[in-house]
């Protein structure tokens, strides 16, 4: 990267640490014998929310998804809104941490940690829905390709089983990915550890890491081939998804530009979130030294970025619908732009339109607590970005005799916000037990140090 | 909970007003939505229905219930053993019984009693299914949504199932005991204490039995009422025939009809014979096709399919119909009607062009002098013969019933009545309010109340006899042209009801005496000799050979219409007009889910009546669709929602009666409002001069279709736009055959990606004929009683849950102040290139070898994409458990050859799977082909209009082949390619070309 | 520093990889095969009954054929059961005072119906129909097994739908002469294959297999 020296100029740690430094301040944070009490509050808050959904998601259970406000027309609700949300948002981190990593990004290292954990624990959460939102989840294994007393196979032409194998895929490959990453960090935690019980914990993950060449040999193999296999999943991924919609007829999701714009949507979501988590923690864990304003900065390019291929994809919609002379068509995004949801279209377009050009200026991107207000409307706007994919389209479709409205439950703000409450809950856990940032990642960055395994 | 508030924020109330946006149209309907209730109930779903389930018992159950039933199934899934089953075979097997094979029965269905003729499918002794029996004059196989419903009717766990006295359960015995004391009472006295209170009687084995009573003591009397009475048409007759008859229509021959407020296709004892023999003359292939004017005040069914129709005020009909006759040299002479001048100079052309094949017919709720006028109209024009014919009265006691009633009141007030035996009806609840029917009534001694569920007027009396319904009792009844049924029945009483002639019996003093042997001595005596073998045959053919009332020719006297002239009246301000509901009639099926959940015909409204008013009406008074207002007529006064109603006559207000019970059953109670208190007896159907104020409530009112959209139009405009309806003048379809086909883009079939279907054997498609569709609803209950549709009750239908597998969709054309309407009955379409299919997971919705659209509900595990691909949305889901799996007497009612549908399940039609299989079998096991027209799906037999047809694409010999080679066969949504197996006949109007507007 | 674990670790944790995936596939394997155990299909379980009625008695010894009893197999869904009244046609006169079929003389005098244990039981969402196997070839023995050989009744067949399709989709490899139907002693003739096609073809059945053909 000789060629743009300006980026090389602001350091991705500050000067002044060692080997000794880095590892002591991030293994501490977990080492540490007292927990800041903040975590505490934030924890139970969160975990509370937990309970919410694990209450919200019995009673469905057992009522039926009658209680959520899906009907005839609208026939998806919520549930698979926050499904592609999260999986929207479980994009970041592989993306960060494999496609970054084989562009050799090496500002990437200190946020791929929690990036990856934040993709797992997104990931888990938008798990929970395709499986509850079936009206008979109990017997949702039939989706699997199995040999049965049915003589039945699942119906290979339909993207929801397309989606069973594109997620479980993604959820198994993500997982591996982070563990593997984490197994020198965790060697570092077993031997530093003082207790027995931690030792014998962080020992069983550490996978019996004694940092020889030969293991650092065969661990850096095993990272890039898993780098190359998650590459293609961050794209196939929201490509299937998006082939949930673009495969039907309903105007408004049968277009061929869902695939791409989904994509670039899940990156911006992704990104956001990442911003979203990683302000307040470098704050709380005095972490400025390793996620450095240059981490944030270009994070939020990559935010533009994205956020002009989101807007790009509603300009084309709005093209296609008058281009293509499609009475339906037309109907459906005047319906969108001026029917009765028309304050979810516009309220997107100003998250994820308006917001992101700020980004342009330096002095937004410079102000941690703009970058962080930005996000947070970035992550709304992709929310309602999905409302208006899955409600406008359904419920005024081609029969107007069949046209109806929809709106949510309080049954499915609880599955939703409790999911919030499970992915935090999540996340405190992770930066309590496990390193948040890469350890011996960091220390290659340490100017000056040459890469060696051994300590 | 405000977080979850402010996040809901987004959905439209907080909406800017509409000046502020662009597409007026679209904002008008915005501003509606962001404003109606139903937007406040999603505010308040913070605690939504499921909240309800706890407090009420029947939800707490169903949640314990269930919770059981998931926890089981989430463990293990599929993987569980079957719960052991027994098999119970008979002692001794009746002979015409085989096991597993339905057996059908004729019999007839008495409603304001006048027999419709039925086929009653029965299982292994159950009857199931209703079905038309071709064989009656009145029903010529078809049946309407009431005779249909009736199933539900006989098994309702709501029917009273002991005797009362006061409210405690009593003895049959103590009954007998204390009537024969009360009778040796009036014994002494000739009976002069003795009332007998009915409705109308057509029966003659029950006629005889009363006759034999009021001769028994002669000083009794008999007194008839129906709230919804024909006394007009029989006024109406005397005044110009001097003596009461009854006016057979024959709309097949008719080539021009005005109808004079008649909703002659919808309503009364032959309308299902009306909608067969209309829908026959506007057939273009035959010749010549009939025109039809309609003036009426509030938009019916027959309005709807009118060529010309004309919205006035009730009392203006008059002056209409005398206009009409002065024009056409009849005496009795009257002024101009304003703005309706035009619509009177085309009809009166018409009818002088068509002398001898013209009909004028007059509604039930027009005044005796309207009746009179269309009777000298019909005379005028020489179409007595041929359009109208003359019978004697179908009642075997013709009175006019509402002065009947009024006669008892008056002896009940001062108490000359000491025993009142009311057989059926409801008078309590309603008579007219004037008379204080239930004031009167405590003055009784002793009142009797034969009724088949404890109501109002069950409440007010002594004793409470549980009543036996038709399809468990005996009886006869006669039809519309006298001919008379043996009502059989399909079951034993399955509540110890009674019927008619065994409490009669009991008055008669042979208490012991069953309806069977009443009914068979009457025809023994009738019959003479071979009594026997014409008994079998009537009882089989479900109609008594030559029974049919003979044609009169009664003399017409016009100078009696000069009498009457100058009597009429122009009554200032609104006026409030009294109909029927088209779902629960005059509150009779009150308590019966299926009727109630029916969206009705014109506003979609189910669960609910209202106040229906004019979009003049509503701008005027600044009325909103739930709007609470109150209608007052003087002291008296109703509260009532508002329902806007395009084609209303501007200063109407109609009110549908029959909802608002105070004790009628569970499903019927707290259900609308009850319009009887504004009813008086001089004004039974129609009250001018009332006052509406806005009470400022709001109700929620369940409707099926966009009703925040009908003010606009928006929906009706779209499906213009879409081709989604297609219709045009008989003339430019003669001159241009193309033209229906011009109106759509069609699509080269192998644009598709998947190989295309082979059909080696049958095809099945069905065609269904905008221009004979009434929408009148008859297939919608039947396909629910032959699929075991469950009812989801209005808060589920306010979600837009209803589970109909028939959506008749509804649209207005034209101005929204005088529009027609048009009704596309819209099923699963059986789709070629089905969206549904590629898209289900796990192939619980596939193509059938035969075209078929299959849905397979054990296989189905609820994931709802198909429906959100369907175009067409006729997928129907089980949000809840929707089914009772508990009421043992529903059970009994369910068709054994349709799987019931569980929780989290996709459903739609199937085109009658079940009646295709059980057909092909019988076929195959005979070893022949499946033969045109012998397979009939429940929709196509219950048809009046035989607007539906389905058969064998296949087979080009087939009447759905000939159909789908129409030129006005089309397909909805062909753009799409789905190539939809059920297809559409355009709608074809016959205008006047004298008269500009269409 | 001390060791933490001890060297056999390394083994179990190796074990413990591969030990895993095996794991998992036998699980599912036990699943699969409990549930098509005879505990869930009720395969060769005699199936008590109020009267211990033998098809081998009746049909091995006395050759009874089995619409005498079973009368509605070829016109009805459903085979029948028969009334009380058929079974004392006989046992009026023969074992008229067995304390065995005391029961059924019961029956027969307080004209209470018998009842008995379902043996064949498909699930309410299948829609069989007796008359139209056995019109088109299907014999009775095909699916209910050696029926003359079975003192109780029993299940032959697992009565899953894989078993139905097995031969919806191949009748050749089961369909009968129709005059073979009640035939308890018939067996596959060595070149059923050959004949079962010609039959298939002479009864026009229909092969194409599609879901509302037994749900609706």
């Amino acid at each position: 990267m000789a060629s743009r020296p300006e980026l090389e100029k602001p350091p991705v740690i500050e000067p002044g640490h060692t080997y000794a430094t880095v590892t002591d301040k991030i293994s501490s944070i977990v080492l540490g014998r007292h927990t800041p009490i903040s975590w505490f509050i934030g924890f139970a808050i969160s975990f509370t929310l937990f309970m919410v959904m694990m209450y919200a998601i019995t009673y469905t259970l057992v009522v039926g998804t009658g209680v959520w406000g899906i009907n005839i027309p609208v026939g998806w609700g919520f549930a698979i809104i926050n499904f592609v949300w999260w999986i929207g948002i479980g994009h970041a981190g592989t993306l960060i941490s494999a496609i970054l990593l084989l562009l050799r990004q090496d500002w990437r290292t200190s946020i791929n940690r929690f990036a990856e954990a934040m993709t797992l624990f997104a990931v888990a959460c938008a798990g929970i829905f395709p499986l509850l939102h079936t009206g008979r989840p109990w017997l949702a294994y039939w989706l699997l390709p199995y040999p049965n007393t049915m003589g039945m196979w699942p119906q290979f032409r339909s993207p929801l089983v397309w989606d069973v194998f594109a997620v479980s895929t993604y959820g198994t490959v993500s997982l591996l990915f982070w563990y593997v990453g984490l197994i020198p960090d965790l060697a570092t935690l077993r031997d530093r550890s003082k207790r027995k019980a931690a030792q014998i914990i962080y020992g069983i993950g550490a996978m019996g890491w004694r940092g020889s060449a030969i293991h650092w040999h065969r661990y850096e193999t095993a990272y890039l081939l898993l780098a190359g296999l998650a590459t293609p999943l961050v794209v196939s991924v929201h490509t299937v998804v998006s082939f949930d919609f673009a495969v039907s007829l309903i105007p408004g999701w049968h277009t061929t530009i869902f695939p791409p714009y989904f994509v670039a949507g899940a990156i911006y979501s992704g990104f956001a979130m990442v911003m979203t988590l990683a302000i307040p923690i470098r704050k709380i864990y005095g972490l400025e030294d390793f996620i450095t304003m240059r981490h944030l900065r270009n994070m939020a390019k990559i935010i533009l970025a994205t956020g002009l291929i989101v807007a790009y994809g509603y300009t084309m919609e709005t093209f296609m619908a008058w281009y293509s002379g499609s009475l339906f068509e037309s109907f459906m995004l005047e319906n969108r732009m001026t029917g009765p949801y028309w304050m979810m279209y516009w309220a997107l377009i100003v998250c994820n339109v308006i917001t992101p050009q700020f980004l342009w200026f330096r002095r937004v991107r410079n102000s941690v607590v703009t970058l962080f207000v930005i996000s947070l409307i970035v992550n709304v706007g992709m929310w309602l970005e999905r409302y208006v994919i899955v409600v406008t389209s359904l419920h005024r479709d081609f029969l107007p005799s069949s046209w109806g409205m929809y709106a949510g439950t309080f049954w499915d703000w609880a599955i939703y916000v409790g999911t919030l409450g499970m992915f935090l809950s999540l996340l405190f856990l992770f930066v309590r037990v496990l390193p948040m940032i890469s350890i011996f990642e960091m220390r290659t960055l340490i100017p000056g140090e040459k890469k060696d395994g051994g300590h | 909970m405000s977080s979850l508030r402010d996040a809901r924020k987004p959905k439209g109330p907080d909406a800017p007003p509409a000046k502020d946006l662009r597409g007026a149209r679209y904002w008008r309907s915005l501003e509606e939505w962001a404003d109606t209730p139903e937007f406040r109930r999603f505010v308040e779903r913070e605690f939504p229905e499921n909240a309800s389930q706890w407090a009420d018992p029947v939800g707490r159950r169903r949640f314990l219930k269930l919770m059981g039933a998931s926890l089981a199934m989430a463990g293990v899934g599929a993987c569980t053993v079957q719960p052991p089953e027994r098999i119970i075979p008979y002692v001794k097997q009746p002979e015409e019984i085989v096991p597993g094979k339905p057996l059908y029965y004729a019999t007839a269905m008495p409603q304001w009693g006048i027999g419709q003729g039925l086929l009653v499918e029965s299982h292994m002794g159950r009857p199931t299914k209703i079905e038309g029996n071709p064989d009656h004059p009145a029903s010529l196989g078809a049946s309407n949504h009431f005779s249909q419903a009736s199933i539900l009717g006989l098994y309702d766990p709501d029917r009273s199932d002991v005797i009362r006295r006061a409210g405690r359960i009593d003895t049959w015995d103590n009954f007998l005991a204390e009537l024969a004391s009360a009778l040796e009472v009036e014994a002494g006295r000739g009976g002069r204490g003795l009332r007998l209170l009915t409705g109308t009687i057509t029966s003659p084995s029950l006629a005889a039995q009363i006759e034999e009573l009021l001769t028994l003591y002669p000083g009794s009397k008999h007194h008839q009422w129906e709230p919804l009475n024909r006394d007009n048409v029989l006024e109406g007759a005397k005044l110009v025939f001097g003596r009461p008859v009854e006016t057979r229509y024959r709309f097949d021959r008719a080539k021009v009809i005005v109808s004079l407020d008649s909703d002659f296709l919808a309503w009364g004892p032959a309308s299902v014979r009306h909608a067969r023999d209309f829908a026959g003359a506007r057939r273009s292939e035959d010749g010549e096709m009939s025109r039809l004017y309609v003036v009426e005040p509030t938009p019916s069914l027959t309005g709807g399919v009118a060529d010309h129709r004309l919205a006035l005020e009730s009392h203006r009909v008059e002056a209409v119909a005398r206009r009409l006759a002065a024009n056409l040299g009849i005496e009795g002479g009257a002024a101009s009607v304003e703005s309706a001048e035009q619509w009177i100079a085309g009809a009166v052309a018409d009818l002088q062009r068509h002398r001898g094949d013209s009909l004028v017919v007059a509604g039930d709720g027009q005044p005796p002098i309207v009746h009179a006028l269309a009777h000298a109209i019909n005379h005028r024009l020489g179409n007595v013969g041929s359009t109208v014919e003359y019978t004697r009265p179908l009642g075997a006691r013709p009175v006019n019933q509402t002065e009947s009633l009024g006669s008892l009141v008056d002896d009940m007030r001062s108490g000359g009545v000491d025993l009142l035996v009311i057989l059926d009806g409801n008078p309590v609840y309603d008579a007219p309010v004037d008379f204080d029917f239930a004031a009167a009534l405590q003055s009784v001694k002793l009142r009797i109340h034969l009724s088949q569920s404890e109501d109002e007027t069950s409440q007010g009396c002594h004793w409470h006899i549980p009543g036996a319904h038709f399809l468990e009792s005996w009886g006869d009844v006669r039809a519309f042209d006298g001919t008379v049924s043996i009502i059989q029945p399909l079951i034993r009483p399955l509540y110890g009801g009674r019927s008619s002639h065994e409490l009669l019996g009991a008055l008669l003093g042979r208490p012991g005496l069953t309806a069977e042997q009443a009914v068979r001595d009457h025809w023994a005596a009738q019959m003479g000799p071979d009594s026997e073998k014409q008994w079998r045959k009537s009882v089989h053919d479900g109609v008594v050979a030559g029974t049919a009332f003979p044609p009169l020719t009664p003399q017409l006297d016009e100078a009696a219409l000069r009498a009457e002239a100058g009597s009429t009246t122009s009554p200032s301000g609104m006026e409030v007009l009294f109909r029927g509901d088209p779902c629960v009639a005059d509150g009779r099926y009150a308590n019966n889910g299926w009727l109630q959940e029916l969206p009705k015909p014109l506003t979609k409204l189910t669960w609910d009546n209202a106040a229906l008013i004019s979009p003049a009406m509503a701008r005027e008074l600044s009325l909103e669709n739930g709007d609470v207002v109150r209608l007052s007529h003087g002291e008296r006064g109703v509260e009532a929602p508002i329902w806007v109603l395009p084609g209303q006559a501007a200063r109407s207000v109609t009110v549908h009666l029959g909802s608002g019970h105070r004790r009628a059953g569970r499903v019927a109670e707290g259900v609308g409002f009850d319009a009887y208190p504004l009813r008086e007896s001089d004004k039974l159907w129609n009250a001018a001069g009332i006052q509406i104020e806005k009470t400022g409530q709001r109700r929620f009112l369940a409707c099926t279709q966009n009703h925040h959209l009908i003010e606009t139009g928006l929906a009706s405009q779209q499906a213009h736009d879409r081709h989604l309806v297609r219709e045009t003048e008989i003339e430019e379809y003669r001159s241009n055959p193309e033209v229906i086909h011009e109106m759509g883009h069609e699509f080269p079939e192998e644009m598709t990606l998947y190989p295309p279907h082979e059909y080696p054997g049958h095809a099945w498609g069905m065609v269904i004929d905008l221009g004979a569709c009434t929408g009148c609803n008859a297939c919608v209950v039947a396909c629910q009683s032959e699929n075991n549709i469950p009812v989801v009750g209005k808060q589920m239908v306010e979600m837009g849950r209803e589970m109909h597998w028939i959506r008749i969709d509804r649209y207005f054309e034209g101005d929204l102040d005088d529009p027609r309407y048009v009704h596309q009955p819209m099923i699963c379409q059986h789709c070629e290139n089905a969206p549904c299919e590629v898209v289900c997971p796990v192939a619980a919705t596939s193509h059938s070898a035969e075209g078929l659209n299959e849905m397979t509900y054990n296989r189905c595990v609820g994931t709802r994409y198909c429906s959100n691909n369907c175009p067409y949305k006729v997928r129907r889901f089980n949000f809840l458990l929707y089914q009772d799996w508990d009421t043992p007497s529903l059970k009994l009612m369910r068709n054994p050859d349709v799987t019931v549908r569980s929780r989290g399940v996709m459903e739609k039609c199937t085109f009658c799977v079940q009646r295709i299989n059980a057909a092909r079998i019988v076929a195959r096991n005979e070893d022949r082909k499946i033969e045109d027209g012998e397979i009939v799906t429940a929709c196509e037999a219950a048809c009046p209009s035989q607007a539906i047809t389905f058969g064998d694409i296949n087979d080009s010999a087939s009447r759905v082949a000939r159909l789908k080679a129409d030129k006005l066969n089309y397909g909805i949504l062909n753009e799409l390619n789905t190539r939809p197996r059920t297809t559409y006949l355009a709608r074809l109007k016959n205008s006047n070309p004298e008269l500009a507007d269409g | 520093m001390s060791q933490i674990f001890h060297r056999s670790m390394n083994t179990y944790s190796r074990l413990s990889i591969f030990g895993g995936v095996f794991l998992l596939g036998a699980t599912l394997w036990l699943a699969d095969t409990v549930y098509r155990s005879s505990y869930f299909t009720g395969v060769g379980v005699p199936r008590q009954q109020s009267v211990p009625f033998s098809h081998k008695h009746h049909v091995d010894g006395l050759g009874i054929d089995c619409r005498y009893c079973h009368a509605s197999v070829e016109e009805s869904h459903f085979a029948g059961i028969p009334p009380t009244e058929t079974c004392m046609t006989c046992h009026s006169q023969i074992w008229a005072d067995s304390p065995m079929l005391e029961p059924v003389r019961a029956s027969y005098r307080d004209n209470r119906p018998l009842q008995w244990n379902r043996v064949h039981d498909l699930p309410d969402y299948a829609y069989f129909n007796h008359s139209a196997h056995v019109k088109n070839g299907i014999g009775c023995t095909t699916c209910h097994g050696m029926v003359d050989q079975m003192p109780l009744m029993w299940n032959a067949n697992p009565m899953h739908m894989e078993w139905c399709l097995n031969c919806h989709r191949n009748p050749e490899k089961y369909v009968r002469p129709r005059d073979q139907i009640f035939n308890v002693d018939w067996r596959p003739p060595p070149d059923q294959i050959e004949q079962g096609r010609r039959l298939v073809e002479e009864y026009q059945i229909e092969t194409f297999v599609y879901c509302s053909t037994c749900h609706h």
